[in-house]
Parts: structure tokens; C-alpha cells; sequence
């Protein structure tokens, strides 16, 4: 057990891996086998990560979750702020110009609208709920977007990880309900060709949310969310922590 | 071998670009932020990706490093995920519920409206 341990503390970030590895396939197991694949296993993931470091929490009485319990401290590596920000910035691989003409004028409206509408949708219910800072307010705001601009913005504007917590959990609840309430509402709300399916994906943005919810709807629809969905994480990385911070700051203050 | 480590020196150097051009940024406005290093650096990596595109220098392994780390953006998230301070967290946890879902359905709610005045007019 001794020489287990010593292994483990020596290895940190591979010891991390491997339990991040075992998250993702339990996640996956159960979204395939109990929720018929009605919700991304990614989603579910994240969600049981958050689980995961409440218990951790508890157990260590420290502030970083999972990664204060010494064997599971490569967790905390692995999900550090250089990992996080590199494998973001890699993503944007799979976007070119050529992709963002084909989501043309349309497609860009529907982002500028969407990570509007939904930043300011969540800056106002945090204030609602008692945030009063600048920080704060734009951290949950940012994770009303999604769940990855959400620990971005709040990265670069230092906020605590408290907030930090509640506005990853804001993200994926919203990649959960665009989800389960896309084949809800689709037929109601004309959710049926091509062009409606760009302005969807660049509206609720959500991506695996939108993926999800439009396969569940209609499959041929799927690339044409996704075409627009793509741009919305770069996007509310590049606003939130930037120009909405900023006009933020010049309410509050 | 080669050609995979310049997509991901690429990636890197994009990477420490966008976060230099935030932090001076933040230092230029007198916030104590990084302004919107990530968002910076994603745009430095798309032009640089596809000026080289047209100079037809880049190749499979090119891409494979630098889709290496996008393809692990789920799992470094979820490793995020289990580091937080959740445990403070959860008192608020009904706020995540209700900004989680509230935008959703409004959005919902007015996209036959949204959908008509976004449509370019032909």
C-alpha cells in the first residue's frame, strides 16, 4: 500500500489522467445504459467531477476538491489553468474562414445575439441572488454562456473558486437543458430546416448541448448548429473577460 | 516527428502570444485581468493555420498535435471540474439550476421571432 502510494505521489499528472479516464467511462456507461443516451456523456462527466470534488471537500476540508486528497492531486494539475487554456485554444483547429463564410451573416448575428442575451440573462440572476462584484457577476455570467467561457473568464479575471464552481455548474446545466428541450420545442418553434438550425446553434451556443438536442430532433440538421455552435466558446472567450467585463465594471462601480 | 512538433510549437507559440497580448491589454486599461488572452491567441492560431494552409505547409502530422489537445479539452474540463471548491459552492447551487435554464426557455420562447429579424433580407 506504502509503495502504491509513493507511486501515485510520485506520478501525480498520470495518476490524474487515469482517473479522469475512469470518470469519462463510467459516465458513459451510465448515460448509454440508464439515460439511453438522452444526455452527452460529457456533460454527465463534468457534472460527476463536480460531485467528485464536493466529496473530496468534504473529506479534506480544502478548497480545491478532489486534487487536496494527496493521490488525486493530479487532478488539480491536469484541470490547471496552462492545460485548460491550451487544449481551448487548440480547438480552434477546426475553424477556418472558409467555415465562418458558410455561417455568413446569419450565423454571426445569431452568435453576437446569443452570448449577449445569455451573459447578460446571467449577470442579471446572479445579481439577483446577491453578487454584487464586478468579478463574480461576470464569472456566472460567462458561464451562463457555457461551461468553458464560464472558467475562462473567470480565470483571467482571478475570481474565487467558489464562483468558479457555480459558473461551470451554470454551464452544464444549460448544456443539459438545451438538450433535453430542443426535440420538446423544435416542431413548435419551426425548428426544421437548415437556416434555423444555423441560427439555433449560433443562439444557444452550447455545443454539445446543440449537437445533442438537434440529433435527437433531426440528424440532418446537426452540422448546420454546429457550424455556428463552434465559433460560440472562441467568441464568449474573447467578450467576456474583455469588453463585457469592462462595460460591467461601468455599472457597478 | 518534425512536422507534428511545429503544429504543436504553433500551438504554443499562439498560446503564449494571446496570453502576452491579454496581459498587456489588461495592464493598457488598469484591469487586473488577463483581456481576453485565449480568445486572442485562438484568432493568432487561425490565421496562422491557414496562411500556412495556402503555402501548402501543412500536412496530417501538423494537425495531429495541435488536435491532440483539442480533442482533450472535454477531459481537462471535467479534471477542472474536480478541483474546484464545490463544496462552498452548493449553498448557491439552485442559482446554477435557475441560470442554467431560464435563458434557455426564454430563448426558446422568442426563436420563431429571433429567427425572422436575424435572416439577412434578400
Amino acid at each position: 500500500m506504502q509503495i502504491l502510494e509513493k507511486i501515485l505521489d510520485k506520478n501525480g499528472l498520470v495518476a490524474g489522467i487515469l482517473v479522469i479516464a475512469l470518470i469519462i467511462l463510467f459516465s458513459e456507461i451510465f448515460t448509454k445504459k440508464v439515460l439511453k443516451s438522452k444526455i452527452p456523456s460529457s456533460a454527465l462527466a463534468i457534472l460527476m467531477g463536480l460531485v467528485l470534488a464536493y466529496i473530496g471537500g468534504l473529506f479534506s476540508g480544502g478548497e480545491k476538491g478532489l486534487a487536496d486528497i494527496e493521490i488525486f492531486k493530479g487532478v488539480g494539475v491536469l484541470g490547471g489553468s496552462m492545460f485548460r487554456d491550451f487544449s481551448i485554444v487548440a480547438s480552434a483547429l477546426g475553424a477556418s474562414f472558409l467555415v465562418m463564410k458558410r455561417a455568413g451573416f446569419l450565423g454571426l448575428m445569431s452568435l453576437l445575439v446569443g452570448i449577449t442575451f445569455f451573459f447578460i440573462a446571467g449577470v442579471a440572476i446572479a445579481y439577483l441572488w446577491g453578487y454584487r462584484d464586478a468579478v463574480s457577476l461576470c464569472t456566472i455570467g460567462a458561464g451562463a454562456c457555457t461551461y468553458i467561457v464560464g472558467p475562462v473568464t473567470g480565470a483571467a479575471l482571478n475570481a474565487s473558486s467558489e464562483v468558479m464552481a457555480l459558473s461551470i455548474a451554470t454551464g452544464v446545466v444549460k448544456a443539459i437543458a438545451v438538450t433535453i428541450l430542443t426535440p420538446v420545442f423544435a416542431k413548435k418553434i419551426g425548428l426544421n430546416n437548415p437556416e434555423a438550425a444555423m441560427a439555433y446553434g449560433g443562439l444557444m451556443g452550447t455545443n454539445s448541448g446543440v449537437a445533442a438536442g438537434l440529433a435527437a430532433t433531426d440528424p440532418a440538421l446537426v452540422p448546420y448548429g454546429t457550424v455556428t455552435a463552434t465559433f460560440y466558446t472562441g467568441l464568449g472567450c474573447l467578450v467576456c473577460p474583455s469588453l463585457f467585463y469592462l462595460v460591467l465594471n461601468l455599472f457597478i462601480k | 516527428m518534425n512536422a507534428l512538433m511545429y503544429g504543436l510549437g504553433l500551438l504554443a507559440f499562439s498560446f503564449l502570444s494571446g496570453q502576452f497580448l491579454g496581459e498587456e491589454l489588461g495592464v493598457w486599461l488598469g484591469v487586473k485581468a488577463n483581456v481576453g488572452g485565449v480568445g486572442f491567441a485562438m484568432i493568432i492560431l487561425i490565421l496562422a493555420k491557414d496562411f500556412l494552409e495556402k503555402k501548402n505547409l501543412v500536412n496530417e502530422d501538423f494537425k495531429k498535435g495541435i488536435d491532440y489537445w483539442n480533442m482533450m479539452y472535454v477531459p481537462v474540463v471535467i479534471a477542472m471540474s474536480a478541483s474546484q471548491n464545490v463544496k462552498v459552492a452548493v449553498s448557491s447551487g439552485f442559482l446554477a439550476i435557475i441560470a442554467g435554464v431560464v435563458p434557455v426557455v426564454l430563448v426558446f420562447m422568442f426563436f420563431p421571432y429571433l429567427v425572422q429579424k436575424l435572416k439577412p433580407k434578400n
